[in-house]
């Protein structure tokens, strides 16, 4: 049930499904009538360097508006983790002009709902309102960027607030501690290594200062995006943009962190012992993402790899691993090709009743080995296709999924039309593409196991 | 990054099955969404930049209420068509022609709630449809579906079994996967294999279930509130169940309860009413009619206070207090639907957030609901606090309630409540997906088909007398249940 709580840790995004335009092939369902995402979307830029990005959406009444800062857990550095997420928290505890608890009383006074989230690569904030409440979203964001004040007596309370989070989400259970571990072990070089939520012992020792600090650094108009997705007007948006954000004067941005991850040098090992009931398996394989891949190319053969091997109950590991073979309870792969930095391609699994961990990772690396040698079937790039491009047309049912994606790529430097794109690169790739990818990356150099060994509870 | 959502989804499947179900339940999938209705929010009024703003009576220093209130309303309206097919199921239809896409939703009184001696079984026939179908098999099945780029979902709660289905509305898409989705409702196949894997998938979720002392509590809250009631039976199953059901075991469950006359149908997307209206007929006619679900007993509330404790190795107790709620469709329900919005469910203005969260830091989430079922569904309060902090929470939670529970709320915080429900109607409709959950539940649970629209009147209409009445019949402050979860022996300390 913590789901339900609010200004939460976003888990990072859901699913990769990266573009709102429909591929010709498919164009065909969609009636003539009907204007596509990519039309309906309008971008501005204000003169101190904000970013605003407008979907108009006119289904129903109502829209939502999103400020994302490009900051998070992975800027930080070593006796401050956590702070971006901490610094979340606090942003909600008062202005001069707006007290520390209106916020979310007058978002809740007029219809709305509101949360923030945090992230390896940025910080978001969000309201989700009847679309003629936009100037109160506005508004309110526009000052907090710049006029927060995070007194110590509230800084004091939230941080146990969110210890409290940290326990909940993390030290109480088991696959949340080995995935820490696992990623620590992992991403050697990069701000990835740090859990977003933070370490205890940083979150014990974080005072209100640090976020300040941190405020004072990153939050500016020039490192923030602003997306509104829903029934309103983008020239209307831009305007109440100008009015709020606009008088907010540009900041000296610092440099970004390269997030680049060094050679593995062979492959890496770790065993998380604490009290559990199920044996897990991670493997990751330590690979470029967009903004890192030499040749962009790797990047769509890498998504068209994860979908091979986990593109649904019809994949290579439901089908191999766990119906046929039956190694695998559970078992998955995927990549997340769309970061600041580095990434990885990872598997997990957990084994099947009478099958050990052991057994579980070489059922993986045959099927690594199985595309590494044989060419995948071009029906199976075909319903990987399918459902990426059906995936686009059902994301346009929900205005949230929308902004999520489209703030998700600017966030971390890139265009949202390059979402857009991603149909056709993909159904460029080949089955040799996908078979050199495997080859190129998936190999021991690169290579983290964790293994979670579950001790008595 | 995607990492931790994808590895977090594939390793923890296992889990959801069982937790999803807690979750689930617990939110009552598509029932407990809070309808609101009524504020008709128009274009947006374009600001002009030269024009000085007075500051207002109320001492806001915001420029933008002025505009706001200015606005002017748009009407917005959900347009349900409903009929019954010849076998007696109900249908709900929405056509909505944005986006080229379709759901179908069928809902049957098949959930654990008719598990009988079999705790599990509900759960297992319902993730045993997509197996083995007419003549498909699970591999023919899963590439069908995602070879056409639709998705096919089944979901088992305590009162309901639901088969879902998406998929692009063009009938070069649409046609076939609906074929197959006919079969998948009306001929699965049960086939041993399968029955086999999942059985294990699922023993293997109950050992999932005793590393997490939140599952653990729930499950202990659900079972001790309902000693004689199924909503008693875990859905997920016993171990001892679990080895027990048969092939043929499903087979019954699935011919007693897959039938017309215990079905609702729910469809929104862009396809006509006649297309809508030969979908049902499909359905309809390759189940047998059957009877409809025989009607739930009451469940009785608890004698005297009760407390179980749960000793768990973790940093955090797991609170959860309660008692026996309301039925769908209680006279009362607008009453304790605003209240609870006041008490515990309206997020940072709640008053539990408020004195346990904002105040006292003694929690990341707290959270009071009301879960109307079938047959009364619990009342519950939870919250999760580091281990020696156990007893400081559990005081100032069952002050906050004794406290709501007395003097109900302010004249402030009622008309707070009420507009924030009011003017956030339109989001709880605003996508298909929203409206396919409202039809299921309206549906399944009977309530009229104006149930949206009169929505704003039923809750305009709360007053804080009602709220305090509502909450002195239901809310039994002396007889409540706690169940704790966590370390008792560093409580305190």
């Amino acid at each position: 049930m913590a789901n339900v709580a609010s200004r939460y840790l976003l888990p990072l995004g859901l699913a990769l499904c990266l573009a709102p335009a429909l591929n010709s092939a498919w164009a065909a369902n969609d009636s003539a009538a009907r204007p596509s995402a990519a039309e309906r979307t309008f971008t501005h830029t204000l003169d101190n360097g904000m970013k605003i990005i407008v979907r108009e959406d006119h289904r129903a009444p109502v829209m939502v508006s999103q400020v994302w800062y490009r900051v998070g857990s992975s800027y930080e550095h070593a006796g401050v983790t956590g702070v971006s997420h901490v610094l979340e928290h606090l942003m909600f505890k008062g202005t001069d002009k707006v007290p520390d608890g209106e916020f979310s009383k007058l978002i809740a006074r007029y219809g709305g709902s509101e949360n923030a989230f945090t992230s390896y690569d940025y910080t978001g904030y969000y309201q989700l309102m009847s679309a003629t409440n936009l100037p109160l979203s506005i508004e309110l964001e526009a000052d907090r960027m710049q006029n927060a004040i995070m007194p110590d007596t509230a800084f004091t309370k939230e941080i146990e607030v969110v210890k409290e989070e940290r326990r909940l989400r993390t030290d109480d259970k088991p696959n949340s501690v080995a995935y820490e571990r696992f990623m620590a072990a992992a991403y050697l070089s990069s701000g990835y290594h740090n859990p977003v939520i933070g370490w205890m012992h940083d979150l014990d020792n974080m005072t209100a200062q640090d976020a300040r600090s941190w405020y004072k650094k990153w939050y500016m108009p020039n490192n923030a995006i602003l997306v509104v997705v829903g029934d309103v007007k983008a020239p209307e948006v831009f305007e109440l943009a100008a009015r709020y954000f606009g008088p907010i004067p540009r900041g000296e941005l610092p440099k970004r962190p390269l997030n680049r991850e060094v050679p593995g040098n062979g492959e890496r090992r770790i065993e998380v012992a604490i009290p559990a009931k199920i044996p897990t398996l991670y493997v990751g394989y330590n690979v470029p993402g967009i903004n890192t891949a030499a040749d962009e190319t790797d990047v769509y053969a890498l998504r068209m790899l994860a979908g091979v091997l986990d593109g649904g109950y019809s994949a290579r590991i439901e089908t191999h691993m766990v119906r046929n073979q039956g190694i695998a309870a559970s078992a998955g792969a995927g990549y997340g090709g769309f970061s600041l930095g580095d990434t990885l391609f990872y598997f997990s699994g957990v084994p099947a009743e009478g099958y050990s961990i052991e057994q579980l990772e070489l059922a993986f690396n045959d099927q690594i080995e199985t595309l590494q040698t044989e060419l995948a079937d071009p029906e199976e790039l075909e319903r990987v296709k399918a459902q990426i491009i059906s995936g686009i047309i059902y994301q346009q049912d929900s205005i949230s999924s929308q902004a999520n994606q489209i703030g998700r790529m600017e966030a971390i430097g890139r265009s949202w039309q390059e979402a857009d794109a991603m149909v056709e690169k993909l159904s460029a790739i080949t089955p040799e593409q996908v078979q050199a990818a495997a080859r190129k990356y998936l190999v021991a150099n690169n290579k983290t196991v964790a293994v979670l060994n579950p001790q008595p509870l | 990054m995607s990492e931790q959502s994808k590895i977090s989804r594939k390793t923890l499947s296992i889990m959801i099955l069982v937790v999803s179900l807690f979750i689930v339940v617990l939110y009552n999938l598509p029932g407990s969404i809070k309808p609101g209705d009524g504020a008709e929010p128009g274009p947006i009024v374009t600001p002009i930049l030269s024009e000085p703003l007075k500051e207002r009576a109320d001492g806001s220093k915001l420029t933008s209420l002025e505009l706001i209130e200015q606005a002017e309303s748009k009407p917005y309206k959900v347009r349900i068509e409903s009929w019954n097919t010849p076998n007696g199921a109900k249908v709900l239809f929405v056509r909505a022609q944005e986006i080229p896409m379709l759901d179908v939703r069928v809902v049957f009184d098949a959930g654990a709630a008719r598990d009988g001696e079999l705790p599990g079984l509900a759960q297992l026939t319902s993730a045993m449809l997509t197996e083995g179908a007419g003549i498909a098999d699970v591999d023919a099945i899963a590439r069908h579906f995602e070879g056409l780029g639709a998705n096919i979902d089944t979901g088992s709660y305590r009162d309901m079994a639901i088969v879902s289905l998406r998929t692009l509305s063009d009938a070069q898409y649409r046609d076939p996967a609906l074929t197959l989705f006919y079969d998948v409702v009306a001929q699965p196949t049960f086939p041993a294999s399968s029955l086999e894997r999942l059985r294990q998938q699922m023993l293997l979720g109950l050992q999932q279930e005793k590393q997490s002392p939140g599952a653990l509590a729930q499950k202990a809250f659900f079972q001790g509130l309902y000693p004689d009631l199924p909503y008693g039976i875990p859905p997920n199953g016993t171990e001892d169940s679990l080895t027990r059901i048969s092939a043929d075991d499903l087979r019954r469950f699935h011919e007693q309860h897959y039938v017309a006359a215990n079905m609702v149908i729910a469809m929104i997307g862009d396809i006509e009413r006649t297309q809508a209206e030969l979908i049902a007929l499909q359905l309809d006619s390759q189940l047998p009619k059957g009877r409809a679900a025989p009607t739930l007993e009451s469940a009785q509330p608890l004698a005297e206070a009760r407390e179980e404790h749960l000793e768990f190795p973790s940093s955090q107790t797991h609170i959860m207090v309660g008692g026996i709620g309301v039925k769908r469709g209680d006279p009362d329900w607008f009453a304790l639907s605003v209240g609870n919005e006041i008490l515990g469910a309206g997020g940072f203005s709640s008053r539990l957030t408020q004195i346990i969260r904002q105040d006292n830091g003694l929690a990341y989430s707290v959270y009071s609901h009301f879960i109307p079922m079938a047959s009364e569904g619990p009342f519950l309060i939870n919250l999760q606090t580091r281990n020696d902090q156990t007893q400081q929470a559990l005081t100032l939670l069952n002050q906050t309630l004794q406290d709501f529970v007395e003097n109900g709320p302010t004249e402030e915080e009622l008309e707070a409540a009420k507009r924030h429900i009011l003017g956030s109607f339109p989001l709880q409709t605003a996508s298909n997906s929203n409206i396919v959950d409202y039809l299921g539940m309206i549906g399944f649970y009977q309530l009229p088909l104006n149930y949206l629209d009169t929505y704003i009147r039923n809750i305009e209409q709360v007053d804080a007398n009602a709220i305090r009445q509502a909450f002195q019949r239901v809310v039994q402050t002396k007889a409540l249940f706690t169940v704790t979860a966590g370390q008792q022996a560093t409580a305190g300390e």
